[in-house]
């Protein structure tokens, strides 16, 4: 089995607070293959960003990654140092954010930032890089990127910048892309395109790509695997189709009846009681039990389980059935 | 069912110009943004009329025009026979006040963060010099809160909570009308069930009626009866629930529909709409969506559609049929 | 809708246990230098509120003064009455640590009085100009724009002696206290004026406030309910650091000899008598006034800047 492009470990990360440690992100591990999407969704506070800020090493202080592992092609990058962090960021590892505008600079033309990347990781000339500049934002889908290429950011509209944060994220040809909520700024016909050229580039670059989103449909339709997160930890991972139409965590479950589905009228919407606790306030056990119909006196004592303790598909010591199994205790 | 909210060719335009001097100094011209244009609808009592679109399409101008933030620049708006913007009599708009409240999006601006809970909820009332004995904790047992949460202040609860709150706070002047901007998008999707669903039910235990502003089609499909469909400032479609989303008739609507992403579209490979929305303070001419529109004829590019009625769903498109 | 109920958050803790362990405090007992300053402060204003009691000689009572006495250094008997000063004696034989304490109670009467009265009218004017929008808020900012090419000094000195020439010669001495705290506060009130308008254009957007529009609230009440009691926070940053600029703000006009007259010295007046007899070798007659004034001053700017952090959420 080739080496996957991303694997992380039992991540944890943690926050000292004056109230105790926070454990934002708490025994995760995933992996991403070459050429796929791996969706990460869950409600805010879930740890979703903070697991991708762990991975490209952007924690912002104090946050830190306590225990746990992030290999990059094989090779362990947690602890290897700023300098060498940021030398990997935009060479190996790219990055998009919620919204374009802060995450390019204002003061710069488009076709500076893209070639001081290109120069800065790329072992090519000044008039090379700018060519390549401009193949880059054309790839992005920038209509007439050689004469837009000295516009300022500003210049640009909402779906366009993020066109132009995709180029710069790709520019340096990077292993791994690491998109934070890209679309969430954006509206539904702009969130379509940039879903589109997402796809498209992971097929043909072949990038691994981690896609931190809320959105569920936005994961239906661009992922090939699903990361389910509840209070920092991972609750079920595995093949999107999968995952979404046959749950085996009771969270995921009820995320997918909470949600209103297109077609199905005003049926009542199931929904899950309560919300999820803040990290200061986790409850003993498995965290979710306090919202889980199913909850026994295991997951209230028992130290929540891991994907891998349970099966491999949903920390869960009471999974959902299997539809397989299902339709057995039906017959 | 009689109709509570009569909206008839509303307007409101916006001068965004920069401060005089700088005109003067930089020969620019005003700068007038058109955020809703001739938009004409009806909403039915005890019913939920939703109003969709994208960042521009002028919805939520529209929510603040019907509860009386803001006032029109042409045409009217009548709750249950009375223009807030033009009746004269102070105890007719007084009462109308009490009748049409406002659930807004974001539950952490929506409420005081110095206030009590309890205060929070029985504003609407004292404002009016009601009696507020015990309301509040009505009120809050009623949206699924405890009454001993009324001591309490905003910071203490979630999010989901805080739009109970904010719920309690609209039902306290006993209102008719309830505009709810984009209530559920600042919430999360397990939140949002139980906020939805909250919503529902109130409606149909006090009849109240809903004019319900979002950008979300699934959520609109969930609590609509009839939609109305905005883009740039204009109303292009407008039709009863399940006609509109079975048979969409105008190209926007329609292109809203394929681009909203699917959770059962595993692996779906869409062709996305092209271009983006069209800057509003210079709107294309026509018909606003001319430049994105797959079908755009001459015609789309020199005249503005009229509102046409076709069988149950009213559209403004040359050719719609 | 019983399944609608969501978990209830538990009781809150007692008002005084909730004050104690408030992130407030918690960041009050986590910062040396705003304990160490507000210490200082705290020892400072006591002393100076009960000066008459404090104070080992009342150095206003020409009874008790002796001429003999004049310029006895600190922590020496004097040459010719063999008494002994703390910190020495100026040239009236007045004792120097009771003319600070007594000057003091001058120099903060003057600070509060001043800051409170440029709070009053700026956070006042900051809410009209920020709320109201139009002409008022045009009117108000221009003014206060117009005012801030001025040094405060000068708009100081300048209300001082208008003020000073409508008085009439009798009252002067005893009214000068007052112009003098109308005259800095009306120099001070543009910054509470400009903090407060920002703040108000922020909050008046929020969605809390279009709610109480929407139920008919009148603006006074809109103003003063819900706005007011959200952009304090800043004003008290403001007001602390201008607590430290005021009470420099009158021992300059004092040192210039437009402040506080001889006969009520602040601590501006005592620099100003001391600086005569400095190059004479009676260094003390200025020193200790000018390093009270400097320990005041700068422990009530480091507690203020402690309270901006402290207030900043985002810095939490």
């Amino acid at each position: 089995m080739t080496t996957p492009v991303l694997s992380v470990r039992d991540l944890v990360v943690e926050i000292p607070t004056r109230r105790g440690v926070l454990r934002p992100v708490d025994r995760v591990s995933f992996d991403i293959a070459a050429g796929e999407i791996l969706g990460v969704v869950g409600e805010s506070g879930a740890g979703k960003s903070m697991t991708g800020n762990a991975v490209i090493g952007l924690l912002d202080p104090p946050a830190r990654i306590a225990r746990g592992e992030v290999l990059l092609s094989g090779q362990p990058i947690q602890n290897i140092g700023r300098e060498a962090l940021r030398r990997l960021r935009g060479k190996r590892m790219g990055m998009i954010f919620q919204d374009p505008l802060t995450s390019l600079n204002p003061l710069l033309t488009v076709g500076e930032q893209l070639t001081e990347t290109i120069l800065e990781h790329m072992p090519v000339g000044n008039a090379e890089a700018r060519r390549r500049a401009i193949a880059a934002l054309e790839e992005v889908g920038i209509p007439a990127a050689a004469a837009r290429i000295d516009s300022y950011p500003h210049e640009f509209s909402g779906g366009m910048r993020q066109r132009v944060v995709i180029a710069l994220a790709l520019c340096a040809e990077p292993d791994l892309v690491i998109a934070d909520e890209p679309t969430t700024a954006l509206d539904v016909s702009v969130q379509a395109q940039i879903v589109a050229l997402l796809k498209r580039l992971c097929r043909e670059r072949g990038v691994a790509v981690m896609l931190v989103t809320h959105d569920m449909g936005v994961i239906a339709e661009a992922a090939d695997r699903v990361a389910v997160m509840y209070a920092g930890r991972l609750a079920e991972i595995g093949p999107v189709r999968e995952v979404l139409t046959a749950a085996r965590h009771p969270y995921t479950a009820g995320l997918m009846a909470s949600t209103p589905l297109a077609g199905h009228g005003r049926r009542r919407l199931r929904q899950i009681p309560g919300a999820m606790p803040r990290l200061g306030a986790l409850p003993p056990g498995c965290a979710f039990h306090p919202r889980c119909d199913r909850a026994e006196a295991r997951c209230r004592q028992d130290p929540t389980p891991r994907v891998e303790d349970c099966g491999g598909r949903a920390a869960c010591w009471f999974p959902l059935a299997a539809p397989a199994d299902r339709q057995e205790a039906g017959a | 069912m009689s109709t509570l909210v009569s909206v008839r060719g509303l307007t409101r335009v916006f001068d965004v110009s920069k401060p005089w001097l700088n005109r003067v100094l930089e020969r620019q011209p005003k700068a007038l943004l058109t955020a809703v244009s001739d938009v004409s609808f009806e909403v039915a009592e005890n019913s939920v009329y939703a109003l969709v679109g994208e960042s521009g399409s002028g919805k939520s101008t529209i929510g603040k025009i019907v509860v009386g933030l803001l006032r029109p620049s042409g045409g009217q708006v009548e709750i249950a026979g009375v223009d807030l913007a033009t009746e004269t009599d102070g105890a007719r708009t007084a009462s109308m006040r009490a009748e049409v409240q406002m659930i807004f999006q974001d539950p952490y601006a929506s409420l005081n963060p110095r206030w009590r809970v309890r205060d929070i909820v029985n504003e609407p009332v004292r404002a009016r010099g009601g009696e507020t004995a015990g309301l509040a904790e009505r009120l809050l047992e009623q949206v699924g809160l405890a009454a001993e949460d009324a001591d309490r202040f905003p910071h203490e609860f979630s999010g989901g909570q805080r739009q109970r709150i904010c719920i309690a706070r609209a039902l306290a002047s006993g209102p008719r009308l309830i505009v709810c901007d984009e209530p559920t998008s600042a919430l999360d999707v397990s939140v949002q069930a139980q906020v939805l669903n909250l919503m529902s039910d109130l409606r149909e235990d006090l009849g109240l009626t809903y004019l319900f502003i979002s950008h979300d089609l699934t959520v609109v499909q969930h609590m609509a009866d009839t939609i109305g469909v905005l883009y740039l400032g204009r109303l292009v479609e407008e039709a009863p629930r399940d006609r509109l989303f079975e048979a969409p008739k105008h190209p926007y609507t329609r292109m809203l529909f394929d681009a909203a992403p699917r959770m059962d579209g595993f692996g779906r490979e869409i062709d996305p709409p092209k271009g983006e929305i069209p800057d509003p303070i210079n709107p294309p001419s026509g018909c606003a969506f001319h430049p994105r529109c797959p079908l755009a004829t001459e015609r789309c590019k020199r005249e503005r559609p009229e509102m046409r009625t076709l069988g149950a769903t009213r559209v403004a498109c040359h050719l719609a049929e | 809708m019983t399944d609608a109920r969501p978990a209830s958050v538990p009781p809150p803790p007692g008002r005084l246990r909730r004050a104690w362990q408030s992130d407030f405090l918690w960041s009050f007992r986590r910062a040396p230098v705003a304990m160490v300053s507000f210490l200082v402060v705290t020892v400072l204003v006591l002393a100076a509120v009960f000066a008459p009691l404090v104070a080992p000689h009342d150095p206003f009572n020409p009874a008790t003064l002796n001429l003999m006495n004049g310029f006895t250094p600190p922590g020496q008997p004097n040459a010719f009455t063999g008494e002994s000063f703390w910190l020495g004696t100026d040239d009236q034989g007045r004792d120097v640590f009771s003319t600070i304490l007594y000057g003091m109670r001058i120099s903060l009467f003057v600070g509060f009085s001043a800051v409170l009265l440029a709070m009053v009218l700026g956070v006042l004017l900051g809410l009209l100009a920020g709320y109201l929008g139009g002409w008022t808020e045009t009117v108000i900012m221009r003014v206060a724009d117009v005012q801030l090419t001025f040094p405060a000094i000068l708009v100081a000195m300048l209300i001082f002696g208008i003020a000073k020439g409508i008085t009439p010669p009798e009252y002067r001495d005893q009214m000068a206290i007052w112009v003098l705290i109308l005259a800095i506060g009306l120099s001070d009130w543009v910054q509470f004026a400009r903090v407060v308008r920002g703040a108000t254009l922020v909050e008046k957007n929020k969605e809390y406030v279009q709610a109480a529009r929407l139920v008919g609230r009148s603006p006074f009440a809109i103003m003063t309910r819900h706005i007011l009691p959200n952009v304090l926070n800043p004003v008290l940053v403001i007001a602390t650091i201008s607590l430290a600029l005021a009470i420099i703000a009158e021992a300059t006009l004092s040192f210039l000899g437009v402040g506080a007259p001889p006969t009520k010295p602040s601590l501006g007046t005592l620099i100003r008598i001391g600086q005569e007899f400095m190059f004479s070798g009676e260094w003390w007659i200025l020193f200790f006034p000018a390093l009270t004034l400097l320990a005041l001053a700068l422990s009530i700017n480091l507690l203020g800047d402690w309270l901006r952090d402290a207030l900043n959420p985002r810095l939490r």
